[in-house]
């Protein structure tokens, strides 16, 4: 029998949410079900427009004028909330719901003191007075590992940085105590170190509160951290739902399987194993296919799928799944018939050259700051790029990691000549390319492009397809005009996108289409080398794994050289040869790919590689958190740039109060393998390794 | 080859008739700019078909009948020279209609050139633009007007340039507002990589996708401007007598508004209806147009 303390938090039942439109209801989110029990975090994972927003909104009654639930219920700790009224709902929610937005900035507001805002909560809604609420608020804070709760209080939220934000957030959400926090991409916005920093707090507060937290998020790393159980969903629908081990390491539905197939993991690389997109787009909720929602991307698919809607069913105990065949899915894994670890590229590599492309010595970039004075006044610059050296093999990709703010962008757009440098050499090819684009010749011009990260503005939106393709090879007269539409239709083909593409516009196109036709346009006048500034990181996993594969097919057919920025960790360990980890305008350390994954590691990669979420609830991270926020490049730190949130400066001896003096000397491990520390490389050397992930599955081929 | 060639033209003549089809379907999508379509076609018929609308000659005078009220010959009565007051009503769309979209035009070219410059380039260039078009605009614009004419003396020519003086720091500003925003977009930083000319960077990929709101706020101007040339009409600046304007006819009339009140209000009712016409269209246009962005 169960007692009434087992009844849980939220208990959701076949609902159902449609939105109207002119065009009739559209069924955004069909027959999901799912419990959330005291103190557990139930995960929601799952591609954007998928319908994880719209189950949240659903629960708290923010569908907007155009939605409604149309089936199911809703019980919030024993009551039902559909089909109440606005006044029913805040006397049964009470203010036991509370809710995490990704953009932190949405949730405050930018003209009111954070300590104003935090204790109106109080005020409202418990009827506090303004002195008590404002001693609560700063104990709040300090339970959220806010520094100096005190002084934030009496701030805007544009004085503090985007993880703070987030963590005001999560203590205003935790004010009342509630028994239900939904937090909808709470992390996304946010860089690494950050990111993990937030994750812990979020597991810390859980047992503390005894809260129940329904999690939602895109990324299978962040999912597999924070929680106890786990909803896929797709399009609309709850494909598998089970404990977090069960999801990961036996998944029963073909696009949970799909989905991990996407991911690149921490310990794959592109020689060892190779991305395994999902075919095919998400049906839009209009035009849902009459039998399995998944089947027409599914490998599994059989004939039954076409025709019948399998219903969701418990396969093991605890573990349901939206499959006819899941049973049969889990036993072809555990007998390894599935091959994984495939290696693309195995020996499909030409050996590098010794005469790198490109070549920096000591780049700087600054941006002058407006005085504040009037007249005169001291001149100050952000030294967005400080004193940056580097080397690029031909026919190799460099990758370029570090989080917002580490000049890394910078350091791309001075190379391509969009900013102006402000020291150093710069050499392509042998020629100096130390001035802005415009003054380049157009030959140098063609032979170095770029890719942009933003999907939506990549394009413009006024051109078809295949004029902006067709304009680099009218520029640089790559073929004669009486063939320009045919070049134009074969680099279509070579981004598996077919000629009928030619004459779309942009609107028409999905993101990861709209950057396969930018890498199209960045690639039809052979360059020697792209610069990809985040291409894929705006994309879903399945469709960035698409994007990186396709490619990892182009350079390997025209032998393009890459510089690659990213802020995930595993994507550029997938992707890159040479890896160069950047802080604060600095390298910290640069590299082979492998070599920066294994000790000796310089203290600030070891904790990025702490923090980077890994989609394998097996896998052991150590504990590494850096404290403090990155510091301003308008006045950045001196000697060593990490030395004010440096965890391993203890190991020097007095402290390291060397780092605070001097500049970090150039350390090698191998002649390749270069280090920025003071910290000798023989006590670098002892370090153990940051990730260990079971080898058994990924190697399993 | 030219079978295939010809099939790919077919189906991009195809594609561009479909876009400019929905393009003018968004027109019908709107109650509001519907009827105000409806009241400028109405207006623009008239124009056309001024000849066959009346058999008066405009600027025919009748002594005998002098500020009369509708009639069965004059079906909107006459003025105070016995001219019927229909057949100046219908011959002076024709001048209206004509100079204010030419106006409009006008400005919209100075202005979008302007605009461009001032945003694509920014810094001192678009410092001192910008401040000279502070300038013009820190003008009354009916001082504006007045003074214009008076320097250069009233014709169909002189209007269209004091329109148009007037008119472009306002479409210019808009036009480097919204260059502003889009020369922050990709696909600029990606036109720059390719090493292209700025005019082509501003002529060619920012305007396009700034003629939505431009082509909206042109036709806004194109009602300011029906207003503009009925003022400049109404204070004798306007088109030189005999010449039918709806300005003109309205200011003179005036002195007779006891003895024929009709003889001020039609060609008032006109000018108003016309400028209502194309304010509904404009509006309904915009909200139709932004509300699925």
């Amino acid at each position: 029998m169960r007692g009434p303390r087992e009844i849980p938090i939220l208990d959701v039942q076949g609902l159902a949410i449609s939105y109207e439109t002119r065009y009739g209801d559209v069924p955004a989110v069909r027959d999901v079900s799912f419990e959330i029990h005291r103190a557990e975090t139930f995960g929601i994972v799952g591609e954007s427009g998928c319908g994880k927003s719209t189950v949240a909104f659903g629960i708290v009654n923010f569908l907007g004028r155009n939605g409604k639930i149309v089936d199911g219920y809703i019980l919030f700790q024993g009551r039902d909330l559909v089909g109440r009224t606005e006044e029913e709902l805040r006397s049964l929610r009470g203010d036991r719901i509370a809710m995490v937005y990704q953009d932190p900035m949405q949730a405050l507001n930018p003209s009111m003191r954070l300590g104003d805002q935090m204790a109106e909560v109080l005020v409202v809604h418990r009827g506090m007075k303004k002195a008590d609420a404002e001693q609560k608020c700063i104990q709040m804070l300090e339970r959220v590992y806010m520094p100096d709760p005190a002084n934030v209080m009496r701030r805007y939220p544009h004085q503090i940085s985007g993880g703070q934000q987030q963590r005001v957030v999560i203590a205003m959400a935790l004010l009342n105590n509630p028994a239900l926090l939904i937090m909808d991409e709470p992390t996304t916005a946010l860089d690494v170190t950050v990111e993990a920093a937030v994750l812990d707090l979020i597991n810390e507060l859980q047992n503390e509160f005894d809260t129940a937290i329904m999690y939602i998020s895109h990324n299978l790393g962040v999912i597999a951290r924070v929680s106890d159980s786990i909803g896929v969903m797709y399009a609309g629908e709850i494909v598998e739902r089970a404990s977090v081990q069960d999801v990961f390491l036996k998944p029963a539905h073909p696009y949970t399987l799909g989905l991990m197939g996407c991911v690149p993991r921490l310990d794959t690389t592109k020689a060892t194993s190779y991305l395994r997109p999902i075919r095919g787009r998400v049906p839009s909720p209009k035009n849902l296919p009459s039998g399995c929602i998944f089947e027409p991307r599914c490998d599994y698919a059989r004939e039954i799928c076409r025709q019948v809607k399998p219903e969701i069913r418990e396969i093991q105990a605890g573990h349901w799944a939206r499959c006819f065949f899941a049973e049969e899915i889990i036993e072809q894994q555990g007998a390894g018939v599935r091959e994984r670890g495939e290696a693309l590229l195995a020996g499909a590599q030409p050996p590098a050259s010794e005469v790198p492309i490109l070549r920096i010595r000591n780049a700087r970039t600054y941006y002058p700051v407006p005085s504040r004075k009037l007249f005169g006044g001291e001149k100050l610059f952000v030294k967005a790029v400080d004193d940056v050296s580097l080397e690029v093999v031909p026919g190799r990709t460099l990758g370029i990691v570090g989080e917002s703010g580490c000049g890394k962008s910078t350091l791309v757009k001075t190379i391509i000549g969009l900013e102006k440098p402000t020291g150093g050499e710069f050499e392509f090819m042998g020629f100096d390319i130390s001035m802005p684009v415009s003054k380049r010749s157009l030959d140098l011009i063609r032979n170095l492009q770029m890719v942009f990260q933003n999907p939506d503005s990549t394009l413009n939106p006024s051109f078809s397809v295949g004029y902006q393709i067709a304009r680099p090879l009218k520029r640089f007269k790559v073929v004669p005009p009486n063939q320009v539409r045919a070049e134009v239709v074969r680099l279509l083909n070579l981004m598996k996108l077919g000629e009928n593409y030619y004459d779309r516009l942009p609107r028409q196109l999905s993101g990861g289409e709209k950057q396969r036709v930018a890498i199209a346009r960045a690639i039809a006048a052979h360059p020697d080398l792209v610069l990809c500034d985040e291409p894929v990181s705006a994309l879903d996993v399945s469709v960035q794994a698409a994007v990186l594969n396709l490619l990892l097919e182009i350079q390997q057919k025209l032998g393009t050289t890459l510089v690659f920025i990213a802020h995930d960790l595993s994507v550029v360990r997938f992707f890159c040869d040479n890896l160069a980890v950047m802080y604060l305008g600095q390298i910290a350390e640069i590299g082979p790919a492998e070599a920066i994954y294994l000790p000796p590691y310089h203290p600030y990669t070891e904790a990025l590689l702490s923090a980077v979420p890994i989609p394998d609830p097996r896998a052991e991270q150590k504990h590494i958190r850096l404290s403090g926020t990155v510091p301003s490049a308008l006045n950045p730190p001196s000697g060593c740039r990490f030395h004010t949130r440096c965890p391993r400066r203890a190991m020097l001896p007095d402290g390291g109060q060397i780092c605070a003096l001097e500049p970090p000397p150039e350390q090698f491990d191998t002649p390749e393998h270069r280090i920025f520390c003071h910290i000798p490389m023989e006590e670098l050397r002892k370090m153990e390794a940051v990730v260990t992930i079971e080898k058994e599955r990924s190697h399993a081929g | 080859m030219t079978v295939s060639e010809t099939a790919f033209s077919a189906e991009r003549g195809r594609s561009r008739f479909r876009q400019f089809w929905e393009g003018i379907s968004v027109v019908f999508r709107s109650r509001v700019a519907v009827i105000g379509l409806s009241i400028v076609l109405f207006w623009i018929l008239v124009a056309i078909f001024a000849p066959f609308i009346t058999k008066h000659d405009p600027l025919a005078q009748n002594a005998q009948a002098i500020n009369q009220g509708p009639s069965s010959t004059y079906w909107l009565g006459t003025d105070h020279l016995g001219r019927d007051i229909m057949a100046r009503l219908a011959y002076g769309s024709r001048t209206i209609l004509l100079l204010a979209p030419i106006s409009v035009l006008a400005s919209v070219i100075v202005g979008t050139v302007l605009g461009l410059v001032g945003g694509y380039f920014g810094g001192v260039v678009d410092e001192i633009v910008m401040r000279i078009l502070d300038a013009i605009m820190a003008f009354p614009t009916i001082l504006l007007y007045l003074i214009i004419i008076a320097a250069i003396g009233p014709s169909a020519v002189n209007v269209v340039i004091a329109i148009t003086f007037v008119g472009s720091p306002g479409i210019a500003r808009l036009v480097r507002s919204l260059t502003l925003d889009i020369r922050t977009r990709d696909y600029i930083r990606a036109a720059e990589t390719r090493g292209e000319h700025p005019l082509y960077i501003m002529f060619v990929e920012i305007l396009p996708n700034a003629r939505g709101p431009l082509i909206i706020d042109a036709l806004l101007r194109v009602g300011y401007a029906i207003f503009a040339i009925g003022t400049l009409g109404f204070l004798g600046l306007g088109l030189p007598p005999p010449t039918p304007d709806w300005g003109g006819m309205i200011s003179e009339a005036r002195k007779y508004i006891w003895t024929n009140p009709l003889g001020v209000l039609f060609p008032a009712l006109a000018i108003a209806s016309l400028v209502v016409g194309l304010n509904l269209f404009a509006d309904g246009l915009r909200e139709e147009t932004t509300r699925y962005q």
